[in-house]
């Protein structure tokens, strides 16, 4: 059964090899995935750990019900000090590797030291060993894959894998399975690549017992007819992500030329129907594609229309990339995002870092801040297109002065451009926002402040606040599992009762990430999606553990916790720009320029949002610097973190 | 009054998702596996392309005519062709005969496994949403291909008038 899925300790210098189970009362704690992961992260790291060397941990784990019968818990996290942040990193994606990793016996990998030379892992029907990555390292994420199942001589082994961008140690790249199922954020992949490990390839067939298989299967059943029968799982089921674009766009919540504007004019080119007609014409009608066990099937399918890589197969492209090669630079063919999309996803790099940093670079070479001699001569200006598929590839292989400035992360790279660089970057705890704006809307600027991996959308987004759902419902939504009577307000450009629902959602995502589940099945999206109730009781049908609602919420909370403490060993400071939970001055100084009515000249008040970021705190239970309160941790059971359990 | 069900595969429709692999491995055996699954999905991932491959319950069955134990044979009833545990030997001679791979061997439990149709609720079909495994008339197997096939001259038709227009 689940339960007794296994954890292993791999350490790649020595090559010593240790399988423990883990234990239950643990699992009460910090169920499983991401929550577990964040408790071995502080527990086998020491302050100032460096994030490339022997001594930082990375962590693979599938969620306490990957691969159980419950719909959509396939994804993969993983974890490790992040060295773009210098911070906590920690990145989820789908696909078919945890299932097949707890079919092969095991649901966290703990993974330390660095290899002598490159080395792979096979992990097969709970044997684990380390196999040489001579004939594939260098290679794209695609042909590693192919390559190892080749190697292995079995079309059925899944692959976690490294392109050529976490070799080359770019602080951003992924981890990655499948065409385009990607761990994108916070760079796992360079912490691989500092190890020296190409892949882990798995390949499972023991069985996950289910605790109660009739009625699992049934309830399986209604879970899944609960989300198809929702409107927004339809449209994302047919053209996918890049769904969102349309109305986000037009309404002014898209950030155009790095940070200058908020919305992408005559971009009729970049609309899904657009995306979605070349996906009609190269690969036909049905091009939609799901990961394990998923009805939602929101991955598009396609081959390139043109460029250079003209009639290659590839998937995606996701909303991130739409905004990260679209917007971001001003670059407005949907040929230019396809063919970004394909090379950060064969060199293994993450799509909304990569946008991010190539149109900041741009924002900076038009203000002179950076010359022509420091660009390697090519014309950085917004709108370039060539520059900006150039510009990729240049980083991924470190190829000029620029290229390998800006693989070390946005920081390290303002610091090194030198002059006002670092006030154009549109950055928390050192990692790039997505494209999306948030000067209209005080609750997603709260949320990419506090996220603990840094500026981000999938750690505590309510991104339902936009659908000006009426006071009942958000009520109902917002009062459980734990009570709440404070204020809810339907308009999105308010901040009261903002940071209640930050702090729900930042629970709501950790507990889907402790068990395995897809943020698409919750309620980020959908605002009649499965919910805590649905979770307790799925758990139960398919592990027999008794875990109520509001068991699975403290849980929740208290992995948020452990994060948090991981990141102020590592030097967070509330108003610390680079390390802390502040915004850019641009989103308190610059008003928004374009867009709906209603959204034209806002920007983010900064006394009512440090009023917004006090309240988030007092709900966490810490003090006002952010830190927990000797009683939090206590009520939390962390007081005596680390405690070294496993 | 003889069952005339058959299941029919539409493999463009095919997400990839294996929810089918799943739920029959759940059915049949209790637990998650799909090495356990009656019907599996064979992937070219670098295409794209997915294809789920099932027992067809022939009519004049390989497995049933290759079977030395003649453990293998057609139920009526069911509209399927099926194991008898009893005489079955486990010699994987079917395995060798099916001409679509499906007819498996489970390592675990030292037997053979093919497709029941679930005694006339396939899950593979109940859980598919995109409708990519069908139980359907035997008769009906061929309306759809040919619907869209017609389809695709009518269109041809209305291109080629707007030419000559």
């Amino acid at each position: 059964m689940a339960l007794n899925r296994k954890i292993a300790y791999i350490d790649l210098t020595t090559g010593e090899i240790k399988v423990k189970p883990i234990p239950v009362e643990i699992r009460n704690k910090f169920i499983g995935g991401r929550g577990l992961d964040a408790y071995l992260l502080y527990n086998h790291t020491r302050q100032g750990v460096d994030p490339l060397g022997p001594d930082n941990v990375l962590l693979i784990s599938g969620g306490l019900l990957t691969a159980t019968c419950a719909s959509a818990t396939t994804r993969t996290h993983v974890m490790a000090k992040s060295a773009l942040t210098g911070m906590l990193g920690s990145t989820n994606m789908g696909g078919f590797f945890a299932p097949e990793l707890a079919w092969a016996g095991f649901h966290h990998l703990v993974i330390r030291g660095k290899a002598e030379k490159p080395v792979y892992l096979f992990i097969h029907n709970g044997e684990i060993e380390i196999r040489s990555a001579k004939n594939i390292w260098g290679k794209s994420v695609t042909e590693t894959q192919w390559a190892i199942r080749e190697e292995l001589h079995d079309p059925e082994v899944k692959s976690l894998v490294i392109g050529p961008a976490g070799e080359n140690l770019v602080r951003w790249a992924n981890v990655m399975t499948g065409i385009k199922n990607s761990g994108g954020r916070s760079g796992m992949g360079c912490i691989m690549g500092s190890k020296n490990l190409k892949a882990v390839a798995v390949r499972g067939t023991m069985d996950v017992t289910i605790a109660h298989p009739v009625e699992a299967l049934e309830y399986n059943k209604r879970f899944i007819d609960q989300i198809t029968s929702s409107k927004v799982n339809q449209t994302m089921g047919t053209i996918g992500t890049p769904f969102i674009w349309g109305a986000t766009n037009s309404w002014g919540g898209v950030r155009t030329r790095n940070f200058q504007f908020n919305q992408c004019e005559y971009s009729d080119d970049l609309e899904p129907e657009r995306i979605d007609e070349i996906a009609l014409e190269t690969v036909g009608e049905n091009h939609m594609a799901a990961c394990f066990a998923c009805q939602v099937h929101c991955r598009g399918k396609h081959r390139l229309p043109s460029g250079p890589y003209k009639g290659r197969y590839s998937e995606g492209p996701e909303y991130t990339s739409q905004g990260a090669f679209g917007a971001e630079p001003d670059c407005k063919h949907a040929d230019t995002v396809l063919t970004c999309n394909y090379l950060v996803n064969e060199y293994g790099m993450d799509t909304l870092e990569t946008g991010s940093m190539i149109s900041w670079a741009m924002e900076l070479f038009e203000l002179g801040i950076l010359t022509k001699e420091q660009t390697g001569g090519i014309d950085l200006r917004f709108g370039n297109d060539e520059a900006l598929i150039e510009m990729i590839t240049r980083i991924c292989y470190r190829k000029d002065w620029l290229a390998d400035t800006l693989a070390d992360g946005g920081i390290p790279a303002a610091e090194k451009i030198g002059k006002n660089a670092f006030d154009y970057m549109v950055q928390v705890k050192g990692m790039h926002n997505l494209h999306s704006d948030e000067r209209g809307t005080p609750a997603l600027a709260l949320n990419i402040a506090t996220a603990s991996r840094g500026s981000d959308h999938l750690r505590s987004r309510p991104a339902i606040d936009l659908y000006h759902l009426p006071e009942p419902v958000l009520r109902k939504i917002y009062s459980s599992p734990v009570p709440y009577d404070g204020p809810l307000s339907s308009e999105q450009t308010d901040y009261e009762g903002k940071p209640w629902q930050v702090f729900w959602h930042e629970n709501c995502y950790m507990a889907v990430d402790m068990l395995g589940i897809c943020k698409y099945h919750t309620m980020f999206l959908g605002a009649t999606h499965p919910n805590f109730e649905d979770w307790s009781r799925v758990v139960q049908l398919n592990t027999g553990l008794d875990f109520s609602p509001t068991h699975i919420w403290e849980a929740a909370v208290r992995a948020n916790m452990i994060e948090r403490l991981f990141n102020l060993r590592e030097g967070m400071t509330r108003y610390d720009l680079k390390k802390g939970e502040m915004l850019n001055h641009r989103y308190f100084d610059e008003p928004l320029r374009r867009g709906a009515p209603g959204v034209v000249g806002r920007k983010i008040d900064k006394k009512k949002f440090i009023k917004m970021v006090d309240e988030f705190y007092a709900y966490k239970g810490l003090d006002e610097n952010g830190v927990p309160k000797p009683e939090t941790l206590k009520k939390l059971g962390l007081e005596n973190e680390p405690s070294h359990l496993l | 009054m003889h069952n005339n069900k058959v299941l029919k595969t539409d493999y463009n429709k095919c997400t990839g998702c294996r929810l089918c692999e799943l739920v029959c491995a759940v059915k049949h055996d209790h637990v998650s596996n799909p090495a356990r699954s009656r019907i599996r999905v064979i992937k070219w991932e670098a295409e794209g392309i997915y294809v789920p491959m099932s027992c067809q319950q022939c009519e004049d069955a390989p497995c049933a005519i290759g079977c030395p134990a003649k453990a293998l044979s057609r139920n009526m009833e069911m509209a399927r062709v099926e194991v008898d545990y009893n005489k079955c030997i486990g010699c994987r001679a079917c395995v060798s005969v099916c001409p679509f791979g499906a007819m498996h061997f489970v390592a675990a439990d030292r037997k053979v496994i093919k497709c029941d149709l679930c005694d006339g609720d396939p899950q593979c079909v109940r859980f598919c949403d995109t409708k990519a495994v069908n139980l359907v008339d035997a008769g009906d197997v061929s309306l759809q291909k040919g619907r869209e096939a017609a389809k695709r001259l009518r269109s041809a038709e209305t291109k080629s008038s707007s030419l000559v227009a």
